[in-house]
């Protein structure tokens, strides 16, 4: 969406978006259900199966956490988005000045390129299907596994890469097209695993094997539906997108990419690995590479499926992550900056840490990323009420924000070292770390800026 | 042309999904649910420009 507008060469990038610009419901349903059905769905999956996440804490907590994300879109981005129509990048600027948004561009620049990254390993296990010599990855496998699968991954990235350099229109739009078509391959995956395991009660299929030791149950499951997305709604970035949309009535639509994407293809996926365990007794730690599961279940479409779902959903993050870099330095050209972040994507790729811990790393990017988005909640519900200067930077003309800066790496420092210290699931602490950051910038801004001055005015004659 | 097209896309999608839904319930072999899955795939890449809104972009 915002796309089309990068295109034609008007992308609304530091002005409110006109009346003209904005789009139509449909815009937005279309976009968050092929947004959200990427490659990685294949892996989140099987991820819960090998996490021996129970069926019930599966079903209702993904339930409970797509519907608390798409509340969040509805009634925390999309108001603030359809109020002010910036994108996230001239907001936070206006709050924090050009060379904090700069450091917060680097964070997401390289968070945008090991997600990229886990999507090119995806694709890379639908690509070495028909290759004997290619030895997959397994969930526990951090290290590349040998040389054919590193060229096969250099490969792929590189392909991606080129893309995304010439621009990634095409691929945008083959992203777009694919996407019923996706998401009926989801499903048919799903059929074909209950087809072979003779059982289309889900709950018995979803049942772990008795003895298996669940490392999240039910709130973890939810959190982690919650916020595996927490940068987009909490954290604010999809301002860029909702912002073309008429009325915040449209965050509604993304209950599309939540109940699609991350219900139905996840509980499909899932059923992809609960068939190889039950099957041919795989170890769900274990667990197996999706691209020979998919291509198992339902041949060469499956396998075009993965490419495919991997390729038009790392384009663009190569594309962002490029874009992240060249605000680093505004001479460096987009090509310059896109193949930089192409080439670390497709070295991230090699690896297949990211993907196989997925599920700790989607938490880590959201936990790292949202809480940004409560320095925005802040500015426009609370600025008023606790005697903060809104738009703090613009009003002083600072380029850098002490406050923000204060409010966001508090949090994160605290949530960092609890992650590596206790080993802690991500998505547990992004709420705390959330709101703290608000706190935090609300007390911060009080003790540190210092009220703009007022223009004089002539003291009234009586 | 476009009512021809109209038709293809949904038969595609068709395609996708009625065979391994067909498989699930023991009505189809596995080959002939993958072969016309695939059908359904390059069918849907053939068509889906013409009908899906803002295709001819």
């Amino acid at each position: 969406m915002a796309d089309e507008y990068q295109d034609g060469g008007n992308e609304f990038e530091r002005e409110p978006i006109p009346e003209k610009a904005l789009k139509g419901p449909s815009a937005f349903w279309g976009m968050y259900a092929g947004e959200h059905t990427a490659g990685t769905e294949f892996m989140i999956g099987p991820l819960f199966v090998a996490w021996g996440v129970s069926a019930f804490d599966l079903i209702f907590g993904l339930l409970l956490g797509n519907l608390l994300a798409v509340l969040s879109w509805r009634f925390i981005t999309a108001p603030i988005a359809t109020r002010h129509r910036l994108t996230l990048y001239y907001q936070l600027e206006k709050i924090c000045g050009r060379k904090l948004v700069v450091l917060y561009n680097l964070a997401n620049g390289i968070l945008f390129c090991f997600l990229a990254g886990a999507m090119v390993t995806v694709s890379a296990t639908a690509v070495g299907v028909p290759f004997s010599g290619i030895k997959m990855p397994a969930f526990t496998d951090l290290l590349p596994t040998g040389p054919a699968w590193c060229l096969a991954v250099l490969i792929l990235g590189a392909m991606m890469t080129f893309v995304a350099v010439k621009g990634y229109g095409f691929v945008a739009r083959v992203g777009h097209l694919s996407a019923p078509w996706m998401l009926l391959v989801f499903l048919a995956c799903g059929l074909v695993m209950m087809g072979k395991l003779h059982s289309v009660n889900l709950v018995e299929l979803l049942t772990p094997a008795a003895g298996t030791h669940a490392q999240i149950g039910f709130w973890g499951v939810v959190f982690f539906a919650w916020f595996c997305n927490a940068a987009m709604h909490i954290g604010m970035s999809d301002l860029s997108i909702l912002r073309f949309a008429r009325k915040p009535a449209y965050g509604w639509a993304s209950s599309a990419g939540m109940f699609l994407g991350h219900y139905l293809a996840w509980i499909c996926a899932a059923l992809l690995l609960v068939f190889w365990v039950r099957a041919h007794g795989v170890d769900p730690a274990k667990g197996m590479a999706p691209g020979p599961m998919v291509y198992d279940a339902v041949g060469w479409a499956g396998l075009v499926c993965v490419i495919v779902a991997g390729w038009t959903t790392a384009n663009p993050t190569i594309y962002r992550a490029g874009l992240a870099f060249q605000s680093l330095y505004p001479k460096m050209s987009r090509a310059t900056a896109t193949l930089i972040a192409g080439s670390a994507c497709t070295l991230a790729g090699l690896f297949p840490a990211i993907a196989m811990k997925l599920l700790d790393f989607v938490g880590l990017y959201g936990t790292t990323l949202a809480p940004v988005g409560a320095v925005i909640l802040v500015e426009v519900y609370l600025a008023k009420k606790f005697g903060l200067t809104r738009n703090w930077a613009e009003q002083t003309g600072r380029s850098f924000n002490l406050a923000v800066l204060l409010a966001w790496l508090i949090p994160l420092g605290c949530f960092y070292a609890a992650f590596l210290k206790f080993n802690i699931f991500p998505s547990y602490l992004t709420l705390p770390v959330y709101l703290l950051t608000g706190a935090i910038y609300i007390i911060a801004a009080k003790l540190l800026h210092r009220q703009p001055p007022q223009p004089q005015t002539e003291p009234a004659r009586l | 042309m476009k009512f021809t097209v109209k038709i293809l896309g949904p038969l595609a999608l068709a395609l996708t999904v009625m065979p391994p839904l067909m498989f699930m319930f023991h009505s189809m072999a596995g080959p002939l649910m993958k072969n016309l899955m695939l059908a359904g795939c390059i069918l849907w890449f053939a068509t889906a420009r013409f009908f899906m809104q803002g295709g001819a972009k």
